[in-house]
Formats: structure tokens, sequence, C-alpha cells
């Protein structure tokens, strides 16, 4: 039963008595918890001062993470880069040989094409050569007959 | 001669200093340790932090002209250490993404052995839970007054100096900090 209950049904002036002692009833548990923390953390600091110390294993621990950390992220950088580059040259590899072989392939169609043109000059020479009779033959044979008279 | 007398008084005062300074070391450290642990709540952190304390108190120990008492003086470093750590921490958030502090069930758990019966220590555990709650949720400076007067028991006019605010200011932050406890403490019942 609490006080409220206690004073139900009594006089209006013992209503601030109630709040009073409701009050100082807070109060006193206000200080116990109050109490109770300062003991708390008193007995954690203690426990925690009197530890075993094991700060080096600690900032090993840490440091390893650091250096873990640091190697990780060096790789990660040197990963990409030399990826980057590696990139970089095989495209200019690719271009290069798709250069060669543009080239190589107009070499070919040039010379495909110089060997047709010769290939029809001869043609021509030949068939002119054919039709047309020598220039000098009448005066050859002239002097193949004077010769034999 | 004179030289040498110089060189011996040196040394002595060297040798009373030292000796005067590692008493204070001896004297409060568990105090300094103890305030920063409440503070941070992670016990390598508040190792760290009362080290570095009595490390800059060292350097510092010949500026040191006695105005306030040692603890004072000493507390007053931690306070200011613990300030920049907290500033470093937010500015360079991205160096250390967690935070090794222990969640408020487990710093609720120390309880000194007192308590009689099950039922007793379950309900004290609670409540300083509640406590640890409401003390997470305080601005800093609130947070380090309320610790100064209710762990460490100290005079309103020693956490005056200790925190470099006057008299009134500390009250002013205590009180709220006290109401906000209470209301925690008391309204979840």
């Amino acid at each position: 039963m609490n006080f409220r209950d206690q004073y139900a049904g009594k006089p209006e002036g013992l209503e601030a008595q109630v709040e009073m002692r409701e009050s100082e009833a807070l109060d006193a548990e206000f200080e116990q918890a109050l109490r109770n923390f300062r003991s708390s953390v008193h007995a954690w600091s203690e426990a925690a001062y009197n530890r075993p110390r094991t700060a080096a294993k600690t900032v090993r621990q840490r440091s390893w993470r650091l250096a873990a950390g640091w190697a990780l992220g060096c790789l990660l950088v040197a990963g990409s880069v030399s990826g980057g580059v590696f990139e970089h040259h095989h495209r200019q590899e690719l271009a290069r040989i798709a250069a060669a072989r543009a080239a190589e392939q107009q070499k070919q169609v040039a010379a495909q094409r110089a060997r047709e043109e010769e290939d029809l000059l001869a043609k021509v020479d030949s068939d002119v050569s054919r039709q047309v009779p020598s220039a000098m033959e009448p005066l050859a044979q002239l002097m193949a007959e004077d010769e034999s008279k | 001669m004179t030289g040498a007398t110089a060189e011996e008084i040196a040394g002595r005062e060297l040798e009373t200093a030292t000796q005067e300074f590692a008493s204070i070391v001896a004297t409060h450290r568990p105090q300094i340790f103890r305030f920063l642990l409440a503070s941070t709540r992670d016990t390598d952190l508040a190792e760290t932090l009362t080290q570095e304390c009595f490390l800059k108190a060292h350097r510092n120990w010949a500026s040191f002209r006695g105005d306030s008492s040692a603890m004072t003086w000493l507390m007053r470093i931690a306070i200011n250490l613990q300030k920049d750590h907290w500033r470093n921490r937010r500015m360079q958030f991205w160096r250390q993404t967690q935070t090794h502090a222990v969640d408020l069930d487990e710093a609720s758990e120390w309880l000194p052995s007192g308590e009689s019966s099950a039922e007793q220590k379950l309900l004290a555990q609670e409540q300083v839970k509640r406590v640890w709650q409401s003390v997470k949720g305080l601005s800093e400076r609130q947070r380090t007054v309320f610790l100064l007067r209710y762990v460490e028991e100290q005079e309103l006019s020693e956490i005056a100096r200790a925190t470099g605010l006057s008299e009134g200011t500390v009250k002013a932050h205590l009180s709220r900090a006290v109401g906000r406890v209470r209301a925690e403490v008391g309204g979840k019942r």
C-alpha cells in the first residue's frame, strides 16, 4: 500500500503531507541509487585497476591490424595501377597489330593491282605487236634480193 | 668547490622532486583512473589517458605552484585530456569507427558484495543501470560535474577549480544533471 492509498478519504490538509512523504521516499530511493552507482563505479574501477596489464599485447594487435590494413591498401592501389597500365599497354599493342595488319593488307592490294596492270600491259603489248608488221621488213627483203643477185 | 655544491644541491632537489612526484602518482593514480573510466566506460582508453595525464603532469611538475591541491591540478589535466580525446575523435571519426566502451549492462554488473539477497542485488543493479543510462545522455560538462560530485565526492569549490568554471555554473550544471538522473531513476518505478 502506498502513501496515497493510506491517506485516501482523509481531509485535504493531509494531501501536502502525502506529497511530502512521497517526495521523501523518492529522495531516499534516489540517494540509494546514487550510492549504488558510486559503489558500482568504485568496484569496477578497482577491479580494472588491479587487472593484469595486457596493453602491450593490445598495442601489438592494433599495430598488426594497422600494418595489415596498410599492406592491403597498398596491394589494392598497386593492383589497380598495374591493372590500368597493363590495360593501356594491351590496348596500344592491339592498335599496333591492327595497324600492321591494315598496312599489310594495303600492301597486298597494291601489289595485286600492280600485277594486274602489268599483265594487262603485257597483253596489250603482245596484241599490238601481232597486228602491226615490222616497219623494216620490206627493206630487209630488198636487201636480201640484192645480195642474191 | 661552489660549482660542485650547486650541482649537489640541484641533484638533491631533483631527487626530492622525483620522490614527491612518485608519491603523488601512487596516491592519486587510482582516483584519476576511476574518473576517466566512469567518463569513458572504456578500460583501455582510461588507462591510456591516465598515463598521458601523469606524463603531462611530470613534464609540468616544476610549474605546479600549489595554488590548488595536487588532486585538483591532476583532475584538471585529466578533464582536458578527455575533452581533447573526444574532440579529436569527432574530427577523425574515420580513423576508428568502433568504440571500445562497454555497454550499460556490463557496466552495471559491478556491485560491492554487501547486498544481502539476490532480489536486493537485482534491484541495485537495475538502479545502477538507470543511472548509467541517464549519465550517458548528459552533456559532456554535465557528466563531468555529476561524476566529480557523486562518484568522486568532491566539493563544489574543488569541482569549480578542476573544471575552470565558476561555482555558480557548476551548481547550474549539477542541478540539470541531477534533475535528469532523478527523472530517469524515479520516473521508471
